[in-house]
C-alpha cells in the first residue's frame, strides 16, 4: 500500500477529473495525475510516475522507474499491487453483474 | 556473504558494508553496545528482512522497526467500528485488500464479508468512488488508511466527490501522521535510539522539514531513505557518519523522489480536507496527541463518522482493550523481538494472526516469520 508502482502515463483521459491512463507492469489503469500536473495534461504523456493507489504521486525518470520495479518484484510487491488492481476491477464487475440480474 | 550475490550492484553493496564496518568501528559500535538505528516505514523493515541486511551490516549496527506499517498500528476499536458500518444493509464497505485480516474484538472484515457483509476490496479510493456513481442508491464508505502517502489520494477524492456532489460516498478516516509517534518515541526515557531511516514516500509528500525537531530538540541525525537494498545501506551509511562526526541533520538520501518541501498539489489538497483530531488511538502505542487527521466541517457530507455516528463521533467511549499475552506493543517499539513474544509462530501466524504485526508484510513480525525459515537454512 505504502511503496508505490512505477507507471508510465500513455493518455489523458478526463482532463476535468484530471485522470490519464498509465501502463503498470503491462496492464493499463486510469489514475488521477493532480499532484504530478505542472502545466498542459498533454506533457504528460510518456511520462514516469510513481503510482501511489490509483494516484501519480511523483515524477521519476525512465532508469529509476526500471530500478523501482525489479526492487518491487524482489519484494513481492509488484505482484501484489497488480493483484490489487485486478480486485478493484473486480469490485466494479460484480457490482455491474448484480444490477444486471 | 550470501544474500549480496542478489544485490543488483554487489561491488557497491560490498564497499558500503565495508564503509558501514569501519565507520561502526570507528564510534566504538559493537554487538554487546549497538548503535540503534530505527526505520521508521514499515516498507523498509520488509526491505531490510528480504535482503538480510541486519545480517549483512556490521554486528554493531542493529534495526530497531519503527511503527511505520499503518495497518499494524491500527487499533481493535477502529476494526470493530468498520464491521459495525459495513453491516448496516444500505452500505458497500470499500477497503485495501491489507485491511482485510486485522483482527478486531469481533473478528476482521474478513470474518464480516463471509457473515454476509458488503466488504470489497479496492485498489485505490477512486475505484470506491466510481462504485458509488454506479450504485446511487447505496451508500458507499472507502476505509481511509495509511500515512501522508496514502492520505492524498482520499483528500483529492473527497473534493471530486464534492465537484459532482455526490451524496452517497464517504470516507471512514483513519490517517495517521509520521512525526508525532516519533516524539512519543523519543520521550520515552525506555528507548535508545541513536538515528532513524527517514520513510521515502511519506516524505515524497511532506518533504524533510517535518523531521527537524528530530535533529535539533533530541539531537539525533535522520536520514531519508529509498527502498532499495543499496538506498538502505548507503542511509544506514549516512546515520553512522554523521554520529562518527558528532553532527545531527536531517540528510535526503532519495532527493531523487523526495523534493525538500514536499508535493505542494498533496499538501494543498490535504490542509483542504483534513484536520487534526485532537488525539488519535494507536495499536501498541496508546492515544498519542494530534497524529490522527479528520475530515473538516466543509466536507462533513463525506464523513462516514458523522454519517454513521460512529467512532469519534459515537457518544459511548469507545476505547477497546488489545487482547492479553500478546507483545505487540513492546515489538513496535523496539523493546522486544517479535521471537520473544510467547505468541510468535504458536497461536500467531500470517495465517492466523493474534496480533496486527502479523498481518502485514510491512509488520515486523510477518517479515521476521516469512524470511525466518529462508534465512536459518542460509545460516
Ligand atoms: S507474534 Fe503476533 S501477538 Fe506476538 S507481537 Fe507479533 S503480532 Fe503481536
Amino acid at each position: 500500500m505504502c511503496l508505490g508502482i512505477p507507471g508510465q502515463i500513455v493518455e489523458i483521459t478526463n482532463p476535468e477529473a484530471m485522470m490519464a491512463m498509465a501502463e503498470v507492469s503491462g496492464v493499463r489503469r486510469e489514475v488521477n495525475v493532480a499532484c504530478i500536473a505542472d502545466g498542459p495534461l498533454q506533457g504528460l504523456i510518456g511520462e514516469w510516475a510513481l503510482i501511489h493507489v490509483g494516484f501519480a504521486m511523483s515524477r521519476i525518470d525512465e532508469a529509476e522507474a526500471a530500478a523501482t520495479l525489479e526492487a518491487l518484484r524482489d519484494l513481492g510487491e509488484a505482484q501484489e499491487a497488480l493483484e490489487q488492481m485486478a480486485e478493484g476491477d473486480r469490485a466494479l464487475v460484480g457490482l455491474r453483474k448484480e444490477t444486471q440480474v | 556473504m550470501k544474500y549480496a550475490t542478489e544485490f543488483r550492484d554487489p561491488k557497491a553493496a560490498k564497499s558500503l558494508l565495508a564503509a558501514i564496518a569501519t565507520t561502526a568501528d570507528r564510534i566504538g559500535a559493537t554487538r554487546e553496545k549497538p548503535v540503534h538505528i530505527m526505520e521508521i516505514c514499515g516498507g523498509h523493515t520488509h526491505a531490510i528482512f528480504r535482503y538480510g541486511l541486519d545480517k549483512l551490516v556490521h554486528e554493531g549496527v542493529e534495526f530497531i522497526h519503527g511503527p511505520g506499517c499503518p495497518v499494524c498500528v491500527l487499533p481493535m476499536a477502529r476494526v470493530d467500528e468498520c464491521i459495525e458500518i459495513a453491516e448496516r444493509p444500505e452500505v458497500i464497505f470499500t477497503t485495501f485488500g491489507d485491511a482485510m485480516r486485522v483482527p478486531g474484538s469481533r473478528g476482521s472484515l474478513m470474518q464480516a464479508k463471509a457473515r454476509g457483509a458488503d466488504i470489497r476490496m479496492v485498489y485505490s479510493p477512486l475505484d470506491a468512488l466510481e462504485l458509488a456513481r454506479r450504485n446511487p442508491d447505496r451508500q458507499v464508505v472507502f476505509f481511509g488508511l495509511g500515512f501522508e502517502t496514502t492520505t492524498p489520494s482520499t483528500a483529492l477524492s473527497i473534493q471530486q466527490a464534492a465537484r459532482e456532489g455526490m451524496t452517497n460516498f464517504s470516507v471512514f478516516c483513519n490517517h495517521i501522521t509520521v512525526p508525532e509517534p516519533i516524539r512519543v518515541l523519543l520521550d520515552d526515557p525506555h528507548m535508545m535510539l541513536d538515528g532513524f531511516i527517514g520513510p521515502g514516500h511519506v516524505s515524497m509528500v511532506i518533504g524533510t522539514h517535518p523531521y527537524d525537531f528530530i535533529a535539533q530538540d533530541y539531537g539525533k541525525p535522520i536520514v531519508v531513505a529509498g527502498f532499495e537494498p543499496l538506498d538502505l545501506l548507503q542511509s544506514v551509511l549516512m546515520v553512522l557518519t554523521q554520529i562518527a562526526e558528532g553532527r545531527a541533520e536531517v540528510e535526503n538520501q532519495y532527493a531523487r523522489v523526495v523534493p525538500e518541501h514536499g508535493n505542494p498539489v498533496s499538501l494543498a489538497a490535504i490542509a483542504d480536507v483534513y484536520e487534526r483530531r485532537p488525539s488519535f488511538e494507536w495499536r501498541g502505542l496508546g492515544e498519542i496527541d494530534a497524529s490522527g487527521l479528520r475530515i473538516r466541517n466543509k466536507y462533513k457530507a463525506f464523513d462516514a463518522e458523522e454519517k454513521f455516528g460512529v467512532g469519534y463521533a459515537a457518544a459511548r467511549p469507545r476505547h477497546v482493550p488489545e487482547p492479553e499475552g500478546l507483545a505487540c506493543g513492546a515489538v513496535m517499539t523496539g523493546r522486544m523481538k517479535p521471537t520473544q513474544c510467547p505468541q510468535f509462530g504458536r497461536g500467531c501466524t500470517p495465517e492466523t494472526p493474534l496480533g496486527a504485526l502479523m498481518v502485514s508484510s510491512e509488520g515486523a513480525c510477518a517479515a521476521y516469520w516469512q524470511y525466518g525459515g529462508a534465512r536459518a537454512a542460509a545460516e
